[in-house]
């Protein structure tokens, strides 16, 4: 596909990589030469400089024979401009990132009324994100297949696990769980399970399981699996501003700690008794102590700065139990962070860039493709995709053992008739099923690709 | 550095000089010349080293910085001549292989400078290989493999701006391979076309392929020694026509093809007919004279116009004999050079706009101090870097022309031999005046000067910066 992208900061080269890894031909456009210079020279893109709002620079960049186009720039009305003058300037989709939430509460309208294919808003969906995280807080991350049926849920081996020494086929017959463990995480390098691979302590894991089963799993690998109950949130900016009407509908006490009293007095008013809002600052550890951090179930850490969160989040660590979240602007220091002792950390402009990427690969769908939803289990490693069965194929009615899958495949799930299957190997894929495949190739364009 | 990287891509420049070679054997074969044996030879000695880098084993890391990019250039280019030379030494037809050594630089920069003293005594096949280098290197050979192999992804696009011409290098498209592609499809169409319209002209195939390649690549190199001078005017014309066609930025034909008659008119490609307009008028009155006819003085100035300013070096009249107002012009010519982005050589016309601009630009803040001005071509403005490299580039081409004058002035021949023996290899044209004429060659030089002259023309054809980097001791640590 030939996709334009508008804006070439953290996320438009993030999109302007993956995009072009998975073999779509990219322009970029930005005012700056300098960051052009720099992604044209880390990957195969054209840069064109220019305002991307203006008729002009966008037919340079060849909009009469784009098939997407990204606005990513930091003004929303930028990229609003930007995907109206496209849409009259060429025939192409057009997606937008919006994050005042203003304008977020008409993305309906504006999707409509506009044209757009798709409004994203990094914050909402970080929010979103973290909600789904809290409501099961065992977890490091989880991502849903299938309509949300099936859950992809990503944990750290406890200490003292008893699964630390086990391989991965011993788990039923030693432990008596009925879980499907997809891929390990060990320090840099990351696999897809096999029957073989043991268990090492510190592994960082990937299961799909009923919830019930799960529950199950984690007790017996000493696993904490509580429901949060209440949560602390610091930093009230538009991302806990989410997040607070999330939990708030779930059901979880929530309180959050804002700096700025004009902010804090806003928030009050949003939502009255149901959350409390703290005015103070949270670098003061005394404010946090004396809020409950030792006792709250939750500690999110979301204000503006990267450091601020790391060190807020690491402190609450030490004195408490809770179950943190740590937001992260910057994805540069990625592999650094990912060592700390973080729980769960949320990357706003990674939600970003993989959901836009997800959308481009399902465009791709009607241009021969049929990968229905995508996730990176691991990212740039494996990801795991979601193909819907429409005909009779090589891959149907053949058991899953006897079927020659290609290395480094895995058949983790099979939606039937609204029932999932974790699959064992005499279980068959058959037509009008939805089968979720973990891979460490991204070139899975059909369901046939998995064979050799 | 990565040395594993820049082995990998020399064995793949190995491989397809041995691919390279299949041409000039077919050649052989069909008019029944031994030096197919040579050209197989050559082929083989090439395939070995070239199969054990780039099959064996695939280097893991295939990242490249931009001093790989230079370093892999240049070394590509020395490779590609040094291996190139083998079958004029192998064969004896060449001597001496400072000599075959010289002839095939001459011939992948697309210089034209020959030392044979008689060039019709070469075998048909190694004609065919000489003329061939110039198509290679015409457009570029790391390019060319580009466009047919993955070399390693995004990275390759310092490589691909090492070895094209010009001050600022852009892509046509997002991706490099099918940049690489167009580039070398467009200079294929051309030079097919001009085949056809030589041949409808009444020269063999041989004869066509030969002036074909020479032109495509503004290389130069004659079968005849002659050169052109034997041909009917209408050849001249063709040739004329496509010298200054393959003069012009590629990138214009993309827009051309695209039905973008506005963008391919850039200002660089207006200044670049104008000064060959004015140069012909000026140089066909000056000469009117002693050519005879109004037409016939028209018709050897704007071939000997064209030919220098492509860089091209074909010749019909002797220019050397010209008035001293002429030969000026056409040293003068002989600096500007071709567009950026053609296979042409010399300074390139868009540095000198730039260079202008800039001086200027100097002379205005000079009037007003505080004075904001941006050079602009085209309606945007150049970027400071762009700039600076310009002024750095015409630095590095004094010192370099410098160097070498001083050092070919051992042997002793006369400054203006020496001044456009230099002056013809750097900008890689061909003939220079005097003892380097149109009418003359290289023969005479010392080996020492030969490879000065050789350093020159890579020098030259890569745009001074490659090779200089390679006599950095910071370039090769790691």
């Amino acid at each position: 596909m030939n996709i334009i992208i508008i804006g070439c900061g953290k996320v438009g080269e993030a999109l302007a990589e993956q995009l072009n890894e998975q073999g779509n031909n990219i322009t970029v456009i930005d005012t700056d030469m300098k960051k052009l210079n720099s992604v044209s020279s880390k990957c195969d893109v054209m840069g064109v400089n220019g305002n991307g709002a203006t008729h002009l620079v966008q037919q340079e960049a060849g909009i009469e024979s784009a098939d997407l186009m990204i606005a990513v720039t930091g003004s929303d009305e930028l990229n609003l401009l930007c995907c109206l003058i496209a849409k009259k300037a060429g025939n192409c989709k057009t997606i937008a990132r919006v994050r005042s939430p203003q304008y977020s509460k008409e993305a309906p309208f504006l999707k409509d009324e506009l044209g757009l294919a798709m409004v994203i808003n990094p914050e909402y969906a970080a929010a979103a994100e973290i909600a789904r995280v809290l409501r099961f807080p065992s977890a490091m991350r989880i991502d849903t297949f299938c309509r949300g049926r099936v859950e992809l849920i990503k944990l750290r081996l406890p200490e003292n696990c008893p699964l630390v020494g086990l391989a991965v086929k011993e788990l039923s017959s030693k432990l008596g769980c009925d879980v499907l463990v997809c891929t390990i995480e060990r320090g840099d390098e990351a696999y897809i399970a096999n029957g073989n691979t043991v268990f090492e302590e510190r592994d960082v894991i990937s299961i799909i399981a009923s919830p019930k089963k799960a529950n199950d799993f984690f007790r017996k690998i000493n696993y904490k699996s509580k429901s949060v109950k209440d949560a602390m949130i610091v930093g009230g900016g538009e991302l806990g501003h989410y997040l607070c009407d999330m939990l708030v509908n779930d059901g979880v006490s929530v309180k959050i700690i804002e700096k700025d009293p004009q902010r804090s007095d806003e928030l009050c008013a949003q939502w009255g008794g149901a959350v409390t809002v703290i005015n103070g600052d949270a670098s003061d550890q005394e404010v946090l102590l004396e809020e409950g951090l030792a006792q709250t179930g939750a500690f999110v850490a979301l204000t503006n700065l990267d450091e601020e969160n790391i060190l807020l989040s690491l402190f609450a660590r030490s004195t408490g139990n809770a179950k943190l979240v740590t937001k992260i602007n910057r994805i540069d220091f990625e592999d650094v962070i990912k060592h700390l002792d973080l729980d769960t950390i949320i990357y706003p402009k990674n939600i970003t860039s993989d959901t836009i990427v997800r959308y481009v690969r399902s465009l791709k769908n009607t241009q021969g493709s049929n990968v229905e939803q995508l996730h990176q289990v691991i990212k740039g490693k494996i990801e795991a995709a979601e193909f819907i069965i429409r005909d009779k194929s090589s891959v149907t009615g053949t058991p899953l053992m006897n079927l020659k899958l290609k290395s480094g495949i895995l058949v983790a799930a099979i939606l039937r008739e609204k029932k999932v299957v974790i699959p064992r190997g005499s279980d068959t894929v058959e037509p009008g099923d939805t089968v979720v495949i973990v891979s460490d190739r991204s070139e899975l364009h059909d369901i046939t690709d998995i064979l050799r | 550095m990565n040395y594993r990287m820049i082995t990998y891509i020399l064995g793949w420049i190995l491989i397809f000089e041995a691919i390279f070679m299949v041409l000039p054997a077919v050649t052989a074969l069909c008019f029944g010349e031994s030096a197919v044996l040579w050209f197989a030879a050559t082929a083989i000695i090439c395939l070995v080293p070239g199969i054990l880098l780039t099959q064996i084993k695939k280097p893991v890391n295939k990242k490249l910085y931009s001093r790989e990019g230079f370093v892999i250039v240049s070394l590509s280019w020395i490779v590609l001549s040094v291996f190139g030379a083998l079958p004029f030494f192998l064969s004896g037809e060449i001597p001496s292989f400072i000599d075959a050594l010289f002839e095939t630089v001459s011939g992948f920069t697309t210089t034209g400078a020959s030392i044979l003293n008689d060039v019709e005594k070469l075998s048909k096949s190694m004609l065919i290989w000489r003329s061939f280098t110039h198509w290679v290197g015409g457009m570029g050979v790391l390019v060319f493999i580009m466009a047919f192999v993955h070399l390693s992804g995004a990275q390759n696009m310092h490589i691909m701006k090492a070895e094209s011409p010009g001050p600022s290098v852009s892509k046509l498209v997002p991706r490099i391979k099918t940049t690489a592609l167009l580039l070398y499809s467009i200079y294929f169409v051309l030079t097919l076309v001009e085949f056809v319209l030589l041949l409808v002209g009444g020269m063999t195939p041989f004869e066509a392929l030969n002036t074909a390649f020479a032109t495509a690549g503004t290389g130069g190199f004659g079968i005849y020694n002659s050169s052109l001078g034997g041909f009917s005017a209408y050849i001249q014309i063709v040739v004329v026509v496509f010298m200054l066609l393959f003069s012009v930025n590629f990138n214009s034909y993309f827009f051309l093809l695209k039905g973008k008659p506005k963008e391919a008119l850039t200002s660089e490609v207006l200044v670049f007919f104008a000064i060959v307009a004015a140069s012909i008028v000026t140089i066909a009155l000056d000469i009117s004279n002693s050519a005879g006819s109004m037409g016939k003085a028209f018709l050897d100035s704007s071939f000997a116009v064209s030919s220098i300013i492509s860089t091209t070096g074909f010749s019909t009249a002797d220019f050397n004999l010209w008035p001293e107002l002429s030969r000026t012009i056409l040293v003068l010519l002989m600096f500007i050079g071709a567009c950026a982005g053609s296979t042409g050589g010399g300074i390139k016309v868009s540095r000198i706009i730039i260079m202008f601009k800039n001086l200027w630009k100097e002379l205005l803040v000079m009037i007003h101090p505080n004075l904001a001005k941006k050079v602009k071509l085209d309606g945007r403005s150049v970027d400071h870097e762009t700039v600076r490299s310009v002024s750095v580039y015409l630095v590095a081409y004094v010192l370099l022309f410098t160097a070498s004058l001083v050092l070919i002035s051992i042997d002793n021949h006369d400054l203006i031999t020496n001044f456009t023996a230099v002056a013809a290899t750097v900008n890689n044209i061909g003939p220079g005046l005097e003892a380097v004429g149109p009418t003359a060659n290289f023969a005479f030089f010392s080996a020492f000067s030969k490879i000065v002259l050789i350093f020159d023309m890579l020098a030259g054809r890569l745009e001074l910066f490659p090779m200089l980097l390679l006599f950095n001791p910071a370039t090769w640590r790691k």
